[in-house]
């Protein structure tokens, strides 16, 4: 075989280092959203290589539930430091007290449909015209129907009926005054994609990924983590479990799963052993077949 | 592990869904947690069957209307490769989908029912793969269950698609008899067809040869944007980022920069984990020269002694997308590898009846889903090579000026 010939991780590191200079390249104030997550974690390690040696060339944007994992907090501040970049964050508690959202109630409520407020108000406040995430399609039904770069109206709103094709490798920026983009470089990655490149790489992931004791509880299938916010149901108990997560978010509604694996190699051979979607365990995702069309319409990740 | 994308399309009943559902299932890359949700919409739609189309179906209006809008991409591994599918829908807008599946797909499946041959939409897909120089189809002659597992049907259907296929520019054309309900041929050899020899359908996508697809020698690097840090230990540093879209660079070689003419030499050519000897397709690298030249996005870089064309006027195969007609003697935006400039369509010289390959040059109004070959007109000098030399550089879309809309998709012919 000709030696001239990438593996698919060296062809998808490339195709994501294209998109991410593409958006630098066609737009004025891009930026990255971050959620402390894997996903976001590569996407601004990609960022990293494509612009090297130079810093990256735009800000990260965090929308801050108030409910978050204190790993989380600690691993993006001493990300940001490192990288040497601006850190906006959008807070959904500031949204709740200046009135502009309002906290769901009742016993599923979370602040998950809330970001979007504070997303949304984040990206106009600064002038924002493209916001890149890590969003791939192979996590969600309706992310699947996503582009690489995905345009949005005035209001923040996705309209999956009436995309614009994506052809060969380019990648059409033209919009209004108003409207904006978002943007996925790792649209093509599979979970497993995404692990394999974090052991390949060896990039730093926050501890909540590994297993650790923690305290928790059962419900609807999943482990929720014990926290502040966290009101006990009639007949739950809280548990000391060894557990680790395997996506993050709001501290609210990430399950983690019961497991063993304390190493990168573990986790990448836990993973492909698995029979359920990283999604599984998080509520957000299981209110309707549709739930997160509904949040991507109104403007969501 | 190397990556193959390919392409698949067709109809409702023509067990494309059943097909790639055991795809994604032998090769366990559906999970347990979506099987048992498909199963439970399935039951609730009142279906007798799993319908495995639920599984990327799924926006509200898709799910309601029980079609597919668009292209779904799909996943799926083995030991052996990593598989993007860019799975078409058969009905509506197909031939925009196609053409979009099919720009970025290095093998089409072409799916073909036993029973009833070589039909319309076979001829459709395959002369899409042919137009978008897609190297490798494999023909799959699905619902062998149907006639008995015979070699003779078999074999008939070979020759219907052989005989058409001497109209077709593909050179690797492969044929495998299956049953994707029954799972003849797909994971594993058929015990039911002895008389078959070939590998199944799985096999072969894990050992078709791809890495001679990519374009080895002619040396393209459109740039994309330019690297200036701006901090005091990389003063003066100056690089180009692009992914190279054909040919293999090395330090020292000497380039010439397009379309200005200016010539200079690779200093280095460097990646985050270092500077590397050679860049080669699809890599994406940055590039420093050894002169301090005007170089900016839109610009190619290319081997001096191996230069792609230079020019305003070009022969292009359009596939219409927008559900309005071209405007009469309208500027439109026109993108090609990281350039943009402005073009008018100044003539239509044929469209292309995409069922039969018949030139029309009777009929020369250009509507959705079209494909035609038009004479383009650009406001400033355009850096291409043709569309059957390079994917990449011969390929362009065109952007409405008043929408923003992608409205359509070209393949340059000179």
């Amino acid at each position: 075989m000709s030696k001239y010939y990438l593996t698919h991780l060296q062809e998808l590191e490339s195709e994501a280092i294209y998109v991410i200079r593409e958006v630098v390249a066609q737009f004025d104030r891009p930026a990255i959203l971050f959620s402390g997550g894997k996903d976001s974690i590569v996407v601004t390690h990609l960022a990293r290589k494509a612009f090297y040696p130079a810093r990256i060339p735009m800000p990260l944007i965090h929308i801050d539930t108030g409910h978050n994992f204190i790993e989380t907090m600690e691993f993006r501040d001493n990300l940001v430091d490192e990288l040497g970049i601006q850190l906006i964050v959008g807070s959904v508690q500031a949204a709740i007290d200046k009135g502009r959202a309002v906290e769901e109630e009742g016993i599923n409520a979370s602040r998950n449909e809330l970001q979007i407020v504070s997303l949304l108000d984040a990206i106009e406040e600064n002038k924002i015209d493209a916001a890149i995430g890590g969003a791939r399609r192979d996590e969600e039904k309706a992310r699947a129907k996503e582009r690489f770069f995905s345009h949005r109206d005035d209001f923040g709103q996705w309209d999956p009926k009436n995309q614009r094709p994506e052809l060969w490798n380019m990648f059409n920026g033209h919009k209004r005054m108003g409207e904006h983009f978002r943007v996925f470089p790792i649209s093509n990655w599979t979970e497993m994609d995404v692990w394999n490149y974090i052991l390949h790489e060896n990039i730093p992931i926050p501890s909540l990924y590994f297993a650790h004791e923690r305290e928790a509880v059962y419900r609807d299938g999943t482990w929720l983590p014990n926290s502040e916010f966290l009101v006990l149901r009639e007949g739950e108990k809280v548990e000391k479990k060894r557990m680790r997560f395997r996506t993050l978010g709001d501290i609210t509604i990430t399950g983690g799963i019961e497991s063993d694996a304390d190493t990168l190699e573990k986790i990448v051979e836990e993973i492909s052993a698995t029979r359920s979607t990283e999604r599984g365990n998080r509520s957000d995702d299981k209110r309707s077949d549709t739930s997160m069309e509904d949040r991507k319409k109104q403007g969501y990740f | 592990m190397e990556l193959l994308r390919f392409t698949t399309a067709g109809s409702v009943d023509d067990g494309k869904s059943t097909l790639i559902g055991r795809l994604l299932y032998d090769s366990k890359s559906i999970f347990e947690d979506q099987i048992e949700a498909v199963k439970k919409s399935s039951e609730r739609k009142g279906l007798t069957h799993v319908d495995l189309s639920l599984l990327t179906d799924g926006l509200r209006s898709e799910r309601e209307q029980g079609i597919t809008i668009d292209v779904a991409y799909r996943y799926f591994a083995t030991p052996k490769r990593k598989f993007i599918i860019a799975d078409t829908p058969g009905h509506i807008q197909y031939t925009r989908n196609m053409v979009t599946g099919a720009s970025t797909a290095n093998l089409a499946l072409v799916l073909v029912d036993a029973r009833h041959g070589v039909i319309e939409q076979t001829c459709r897909h395959s002369f899409i793969a042919s137009l978008l120089k897609i190297p490798h189809v494999i023909v799959c002659i699905n619902k062998m269950d149907l006639v008995d597992f015979s070699e003779e049907a078999y074999n008939k259907v070979v020759e219907e698609y052989e005989a058409f296929a001497s109209k077709l520019d593909i050179t690797d054309i492969r044929y495998i008899p299956i049953s994707a309900l029954n799972g003849d041929n797909v994971v594993n050899r058929s015990e039911n067809m002895d008389w078959y020899k070939g590998a199944s359908l799985l096999d072969t996508l894990e050992t078709i040869h791809i890495s001679s697809d990519q374009n080895h020698i002619d040396a393209r690097f459109p740039v994309q944007t330019v690297i200036r840090p701006h901090q005091d230990e990389y003063h003066d540093y100056r690089a180009y980022a692009g992914r190279v879209a054909g040919g293999i660079f090395r330090t020292g070689d000497e380039v010439t920069v397009l379309p200005s003419g200016l010539t200079s030499k690779i200093k280095s050519i460097n990646t985050f984990e270092g500077a590397i000897d050679e860049a080669f397709s699809p890599m994406s690298v940055s590039i420093n020269l050894e002169d301090d030249i005007d170089v900016s996005r839109g610009d190619m870089i290319v081997k001096t002694n191996n230069e792609p064309e230079v020019g305003q006027d070009l022969n292009v195969l359009l596939c219409w997308m927008a559900t309005k007609p071209p405007r009469p003697g309208a500027k439109y935006y026109l993108k090609s590898t990281t350039n943009e400039v402005m073009a008018i369509i100044k003539e239509v010289t044929y469209k292309i009846n995409i069922n039969t390959m018949e030139k029309l040059d009777e009929d020369t109004n250009i509507k959705m889903n079209d494909m035609a070959m038009v004479k383009m007109r650009t406001t400033r000098p355009l850096v291409y090579d043709e569309y059957r030399k390079n994917r990449i550089t011969g390929s362009l879309i065109l952007i409405d000026d008043t929408t923003n809309e992608t409205v359509a998709a070209g393949t340059i012919h000179s």
